[in-house]
């Protein structure tokens, strides 16, 4: 007899169907972040996968820094144009027009700008009751306390301390109007499930994912592209280096690592011998000891 | 091995998650650290941290302090708690993990069940210095309310106690008797040090008396997708897909039970039926959807349906009613008030309604029942709800998804309780026997004149009840036919009680709805254990396909006048003997619920005697069965 069993990832993707459908059932005005990375590859992939045979019923919405690399802009208008999914970009404009960029204020004054007052200003703007995320418990700690629903007040800030209990697979849609309430549906993956997925499903990622020979600045040990106008300091000299991106995020902040992973499986394989968390590469997580919590208290994804 | 191999051993992985409760000083944080750092899970940068964090806290020595990997917000890590639910992600080579972890203090009783209630297995951990205490009996309780069915007692700290055997056997021994109350059946009892190392991931050797499995290897190994209800069809439809014109679908997780394409269904609450025309997913059309797929179905017909109806077979239809009973976990500041509206959200139904009555609670360190007027924070009891709208439901137990309920304040929009259903016939069954063993006070034993050995010496023999089992075909009428003239023509008085003369009269109000089937077993049961006080050998032929059911069956009739025989025949065999076509019908969904079909049948695991009918005749059945009686000195 069929014992009917479930592999690991299919049980994954069944959860976050069922989430991303509940969703849409449950709220008027649901966007979905999409940050280009691929989180958001696999996460949109669910949401096609949830509303087969039609398309996805929501928009998805880039919080745009402008400090992306061009590889990530380009990526970005090709497949949603390709998936035939309505696309918003969002930018603090205001912000940028005076002059806020990460060299001259700092990585925390920058992302608090640039990202996270961007983010609430679209979600304000846009009157979405309802904004899915790609982002995974596994990644950094006060991610692994975090609600599949998290609720944000008014100001889109989150109160660690007072979740609502979440039980089973009932998931407690109700706020208030100008309330709004985070999703994250890939809450229970982990880095590999996410490459194994993509690998499994054939779902295209930003090439630089994918190793090739890049000009880079090394500095402290960690390897930072060339992407945009990046001030050099005294005795640095661009040079080629073989790597890849693990996390994508702002050129001026994300960090390369030295790999010759040039499809998914090596990159897998990679996963499997590198013993480094993913987030190492993003900068701002080093900021100040528990730095990821303060920024989602204020309204950070 | 290959990065090919790999990925192939790795989409073969199955999942896990379990939930672990303790505090600080159990050692629980330490015994996952462990876990995660010697089965090389812990990332370098995290373990560099770790390792600076540790000596700025100095409350480890020089050695690692993994509770400051565990405990994620800050503020836990001020105050050396761990106040929420994390989850943890881990795997193996044979399985990945999820783990639960939440605080064990009598104030995170609703983190403890918010873990438990995704889980499928627990661990509960005991300090070996301090045995068995209320926190250990809480947490387990607590375990068994949500519905886990696999419990792992981690007995830690041995360490301490130098390793003694003896220290071990109490424990287990304590836990043992007061864990005879509780719900869960499948408990074991793991001895280990989370801080040296011993049974964690490998045995050590410190304890070469214990010759169990280490407690990873018992993590990869566990069987548990047999806890899947895979019986009782239950689609709750969550969204009506109408992308255009001329595609109408009904997306949904299958609850529980089987969705078949063809399979008749019927529509709930409006009871008006059709057949599943398709299951579509982006991968593909499916011939069958089972939990936890998440699928969309189109019907044969154009039928009004809308979000909060459950597709369900014709003939094994949920609970529907707007009264039920359920245990109560508050998880609110504010204290439960009765007969106020709350929602109530269950399935894909959120629908007001109000807390009639309060039995009772329970006091969770004590499983004592007292009276009260209101449920305050972190307290549980069993009260009677009643909602404005009918419910489909199904007990808890017998179907968490179906069972389960979330209370949410309409002011606040705070989720202020989670609930556990009852069924209402089971419910004193299932609660009131463990603490009386009677249902009502007004029931008394009168001491008959007449003993049982009166009844034995008057009728020569002694009782006994032969419980057949097996697939439908696998011989189990055609041998209690003859094994009872058999016993007639050799002086004995026996009798068959099956399906047939059951269900014609003492379970005529029962149908074939998952709860209905465990009833009538039930009454088997009960009917043959009258028969058996009466002297009589009681020949029960029955499909009973599940373990449970049996096992149920056996401690009502008593272990000593209980003999399980299963009757065992391949299934093709099965479906040649059958001339009344009736696995045909089952293949073509006419049946539902068919054991060896479309339903499971669990086999016994160690029944008294296994009888191969595709191999041996019913003659020699019949005289293997009374061999085996004269052996045990029965006849």
């Amino acid at each position: 007899m069929d014992s009917y069993t479930f592999t690991h990832l299919k049980q994954l993707e069944a959860e976050s169907i069922h989430i991303i459908r509940e969703v849409m059932a449950e709220f008027e005005n649901p966007v979905m972040l999409y940050s280009i990375g691929k989180d958001s590859s696999v996460m949109v992939r669910l949401a096609q996968k949830a509303f087969y045979p039609g398309k996805i019923p929501f928009p998805l919405m880039h919080v745009d820094t402008s400090f992306k690399f061009c590889e990530m802009y380009e990526f970005r208008d090709n497949f949603t144009k390709k998936i035939d999914v309505k696309l918003i970009v969002h930018t603090n404009i205001e912000s940028l027009n005076k002059g806020m960029n990460p060299f001259d204020y700092g990585t925390q004054k920058c992302c608090a700008q640039l990202k996270t007052q961007a983010l609430l200003d679209a979600v304000n703007e846009g009157g979405f009751d309802a904004a899915f995320g790609g982002a995974r418990r596994e990644e950094e700690k006060s991610r692994a306390k975090e609600r599949i629903y998290s609720f944000r007040n008014r100001y889109g800030q989150w109160d660690p301390k007072n979740q609502r209990p979440e039980l089973w697979n009932l998931y407690n849609s109700r706020h208030d109007k100008g309330e709004s309430i985070r999703v994250f549906p890939l809450s229970n993956w982990t880095e590999l499930d996410v490459w194994h997925y993509i690998y499994l499903e054939k779902i295209p990622v930003v090439p630089m994912y994918f190793a090739k020979e890049r000009e880079m600045i090394v500095r402290e040990g960690m390897l930072i592209p060339l992407d945009g106008p990046i001030p050099l300091e005294s005795g640095e000299k661009p040079q080629m280096v073989m790597c890849r991106f693990r996390t994508l995020g702002c050129y001026p902040c994300t960090g390369a690592v030295r790999s010759h992973a040039d499809t998914v499986e090596k990159i897998i394989e990679e996963l499997m011998v590198v013993r480094q968390s993913e987030r190492i590469t993003r900068i701002i997580d080093h900021d100040a000891d528990s730095s990821m919590e303060l920024k989602k208290r204020e309204g950070y994804f | 091995m290959t990065i090919y191999e790999f990925l192939k051993q790795n989409e073969q992985k199955d999942l896990l998650r379990f939930s672990t409760a303790g505090s600080v000083d159990d050692g629980k944080s330490t015994l996952i650290g462990r876990l995660l750092h010697d089965s090389k899970l812990i990332y370098e940068d995290h373990l560099a941290a770790l390792k600076s964090d540790s000596i700025k806290r100095g409350t480890a020595g020089d050695s690692y302090d993994f509770a400051l990997l565990l405990d994620g917000l800050k503020a836990e890590r001020e105050q050396n708690i761990t106040i929420d639910v994390a989850y943890r992600y881990f795997s193996t080579p044979k399985r990945k993990f999820i783990i639960a972890d939440t605080p064990g203090h009598e104030h995170y009783t609703r983190n403890m069940a918010t873990g438990a209630s995704t889980a499928d297995l627990a661990v509960i951990l005991i300090d070996a210095r301090k045995g068995v205490i209320t926190q250990s009996k809480r947490h387990s309780f607590i375990m068994s309310l949500l519905g886990i069915r696999h419990l792992v007692v981690a007995i830690n700290k041995m360490d301490l106690v130098n390793y003694s055997e003896d220290v071990y056997e109490k424990i287990k021994k304590d836990f043992s008797e007061f864990a005879a109350k509780l719900d869960i059946h499948d408990i074991t009892f793991i001895p280990l040090s989370a801080l040296k190392g011993d049974n964690v991931v490998t045995p050590g050797e410190n304890m070469p008396w214990y010759r169990g499995r280490p407690f990873l290897d018992y993590l990869e190994t566990v069987h548990f997708i047999g806890d899947r209800n895979l019986i009782d069809l239950r689609f709750p439809v969550q969204y009506v897909l109408r992308p255009h014109q001329d595609f109408r679908g009904y997306s949904g997780t299958v609850a529980s039970g089987i969705l078949r394409r063809g399979d008749e269904i019927m529509i709930l609450p409006s009871g008006r039926k059709s057949r599943i025309k398709s299951i579509v997913t982006y991968d593909g059309e499916q011939d069958e959807a089972f939990p936890p797929m998440a699928v969309t179905v189109t019907l044969e017909d154009e039928i009004d349906v809308s979000r909060g109806d459950m597709f369900v077979h014709p003939h094994n239809i949920p609970d529907i009613s707007h009264t039920f009973e359920a245990m109560l976990i508050w998880m609110s500041e504010e204290p439960m008030r009765p007969d106020t509206p709350y929602l109530f959200k269950h399935t894909m139904n959120t629908i007001q309604g109000e807390i009639k009555n309060l039995r009772y609670k329970v006091d969770v360190n004590t499983l004592h029942r007292e009276e009260t007027k209101q449920l305050s924070l972190n307290e549980i009891g069993r009260t009677v709800i009643t909602l404005n709208r009918p419910l489909l439901y199904d007990d808890y137990n017998r179907n968490r998804a179906t069972g389960s309920f979330i209370i949410i304040d309409r002011l606040s929009n705070i989720t202020v309780g989670a609930g556990m259903i009852i069924h209402r016939r089971s419910n004193e069954l299932i609660v009131d026997k463990k603490v009386s063993g009677i249902k009502s006070d007004y029931i008394h034993h009168h001491n008959s004149t007449v003993t049982l050995e009166d009844r034995m010496k008057r009728l020569k023999q002694r009782p006994v009840t032969i419980w057949l089992t097996g697939l439908p075909k696998s011989g189990k009428s055609t041998i209690a036919y003859a094994l009872e003239k058999r016993l007639f023509d050799m002086g004995y008085t026996a009798h068959v009680l099956d399906g047939e003369n059951l269900r014609y009269g003492i379970s005529s109000d029962l149908g074939f709805s998952g709860n209905d089937r465990s009833e009538n077993i039930r009454r088997a049961a009960e009917v043959a254990k009258l028969c058996n006080n009466l002297g009589m050998i009681t020949i029960a032929a029955f499909v009973s396909p599940y373990e449970e059911d049996r096992t149920n069956a056996r401690s009502t009739i008593g272990e000593d006048r209980f003999l399980d025989v299963y009757l065992y025949a391949p299934l093709d065999e099965c479906i040649k003997r059958d001339t009344e076509g009736l696995y045909a019908k089952a293949e073509k969904g006419e049946i539902l619920n068919f054991s060896g079909v479309s339903a499971p049948y669990e086999p016994p695991t160690n029944p008294s005697l296994m009888l191969p009918t595709h191999q041996i005749s019913a003659e020699e059945c019949v005289e293997k069965i009374i061999g085996t009686l004269k052996a045990k000195k029965v006849l």
